[in-house]
């Protein structure tokens, strides 16, 4: 019968072996090479292509575009807001009829193209003119940017109620029989206990919604609202020059990129209470 | 035999067949199929959105796949590539997307076919270029659900399959992507339902797809309101159909776990 006597002495662990060339890095190297040639040719593009001439003549255009663009978002998110809290009440009521037509209409919008609704808002409705000019409504009707504009609010209202509701039911039901138990009435345990904690959980939803808005009110342009891609298409269409694809594609870069990261500000600062 | 198929084909076809939906309202309405109306166009229309959108998921799921595989390796340029495309194409609008793929098509390959001493036009296929811009979009959003999902997947499971003696390879395919494609499935639902509704981009590069044919309809019979009415129904029905035939594969996915 054989047993050990003694005890390896303890060792150090092995020394890590330094990974060489493996396929992963040749892949990853390569592909940053593309990039960085991609960007290379970027650059070389823009300098070759420079031309003072339209520098000074689409610049401001382009900045007034730029304007158009987070002005028609930002109003179109802010009434959006408003007009999705009804139709978020309406689809938690206990109300069959209210919660159908909440979901009929959340349903609709959410699931037709936003360039269709655009088209039947600006093209449909804009071929009821004499109708519409009877009821004092075709200033409105007549102009693409109140239709890019109304288009977008119920689009982004039904989406908003979609993440309003959810937000709302993911509060625990034992938030509302605290409330009760402290005989805080409903209205006032609604404003100060669940809204506050639905709205943390709204926030990173609210900020996709905002950037999808800012890359879906792009269709604009084709109703010609001059908005950032309306501006690019008409100095393309004037100089048949891609650069101006590239502008754009680096401006909407640019605000998607810092919203994205005052989002993630706002949300770390906004939870630093549930840190642990 | 191709005879029998394509009548049967056309008898059961939805939208302009003996039962489908546009004749039922008879053959001098506006939606007539024929030279009457407008119903065979807009039929092709459906015909060309479902197509675009089909060929691209597999595209699609397959970049995104590669993606998502660079981005949860463990070496640090593969990472960063990875990271770069998902930035510039969840940041860009699709429309942007779709032009910037188009022109630059365009003024790249006439660039090559200068260098070759060629100086005619060329035009691209608009339902190529939208098909790569569509795909190249659907990638960057599913390479993330996919992540996520590579991410939910424990560890131990890559251990489990390396006690087994199966080659990396193997692991992937036998035991991770079967679990990987289950976590995944109600993401990629979505997204199935987002590409479908970005199709109607390619209107814009004159692909005749449901918008476009719709379109050409409401000009020239001034009855724009009718036609967008009717696009926005045919996109409703079919996210109604797709999200009927999702839940078929959603419980299709879920065939082994146990019922609950």
């Amino acid at each position: 019968m054989s047993f050990v006597t003694e005890l390896i002495p303890p060792r150090p662990a092995p020394a890590a072996t330094k990974q060489g060339l493996t396929v992963a890095r040749i892949a990853g190297i390569s592909v940053l090479a593309l990039w960085a040639l991609l960007a290379a040719g970027l650059v070389l593009t823009v300098i070759n292509g420079w031309n003072q001439d339209k520098f000074l003549r689409y610049g401001p255009r382009y900045l007034h575009g730029l304007w158009t663009t987070i002005s028609l978002v930002g109003i179109s998110v802010v009434l959006g807001a408003a007009l999705s809290v009804p139709i978020a009440f309406a689809r938690m009521s206990k109300n069959r009829v209210a919660g159908a037509i909440a979901y009929a209409y959340v349903y609709v919008f959410r699931s037709t193209p936003l360039l269709a609704q655009l088209f039947l808002i600006y093209y449909g409705l804009g071929s009821f003119k004499p109708q519409l000019e009877s009821v004092g409504l075709w200033w409105f009707f007549r102009d693409a940017w109140y239709c890019g504009l109304l288009s977008f609010v119920l689009n982004t209202a039904a989406y908003q109620a979609e993440i309003l509701r959810g937000a709302i039911e993911s509060v625990p039901r034992g938030q509302h029989e605290g409330a009760a138990a402290l005989g805080i009435s409903k209205s006032i345990a609604f404003r100060k206990i669940i809204l506050p904690q639905a709205l943390i959980v709204a926030l990173r939803p609210y900020g996709n919604e905002i950037i999808l808005m800012i890359k879906g009110s792009a269709v604009v342009a084709i109703v010609t609202v001059y908005d950032l891609m309306g501006e690019t298409r008409y100095a393309f269409s004037r100089t048949f020059d891609y650069q101006t694809y590239l502008w754009a594609a680096i401006f909407y870069l640019a605000i998607v990129e810092v919203l994205r990261h005052v989002w993630a500000f706002l949300e770390a600062r906004l939870t630093r209470h549930l840190k642990r | 035999m191709s005879g029998i198929f394509s009548a049967l084909f056309g008898a059961l076809d939805p939208l302009c067949g003996p039962i489908g939906i546009f004749s039922l309202f008879g053959s001098n309405s506006l939606i007539a199929c024929g030279d009457a109306g407008w119903g065979d166009e807009i039929a092709f229309g459906v015909l060309v959105t479902i197509t675009l959108a089909v060929a691209t998921v597999p595209v699609g799921l397959f970049i995104g796949f590669l993606i998502a595989l660079a981005a949860q390796s463990k070496d640090k340029t593969l990472r960063l590539a990875a990271g770069i495309y998902t930035t510039i194409f969840r940041g860009l609008p699709e429309l942007l997307t779709l032009f910037i793929i188009y022109y630059g098509m365009q003024i790249g390959l006439q660039a090559v076919l200068a260098w070759f001493n060629y100086e005619g036009r060329v035009e691209i296929n608009a339902f190529l270029a939208g098909m790569i811009a569509l795909a190249v979009v659907f990638s960057s959003y599913s390479s993330e659900v996919l992540l996520s999902a590579f991410r939910a997947i424990p560890h131990g499971q890559y251990e489990a399959g390396e006690a087994l003696g199966l080659s990396r390879w193997r692991t992937l395919r036998l035991i991770v992507l079967p679990q990987l494609i289950r976590i995944a499935l109600p993401g990629l639902t979505n997204l199935w339902l987002i590409l479908l509704k970005d199709t109607s981009y390619v209107s814009v590069i004159g692909l005749a797809d449901i918008v476009r044919q719709t379109g050409i309809a409401a000009r020239v019979s001034k009855e724009a309101f009718f036609f967008y009415f009717i696009a926005c129904l045919l996109y409703l029905a079919l996210a109604v159909i797709s999200s009927f035939g999702l839940r078929y594969v959603e419980r299709w996915a879920r065939r082994s776990e146990v019922r609950r």
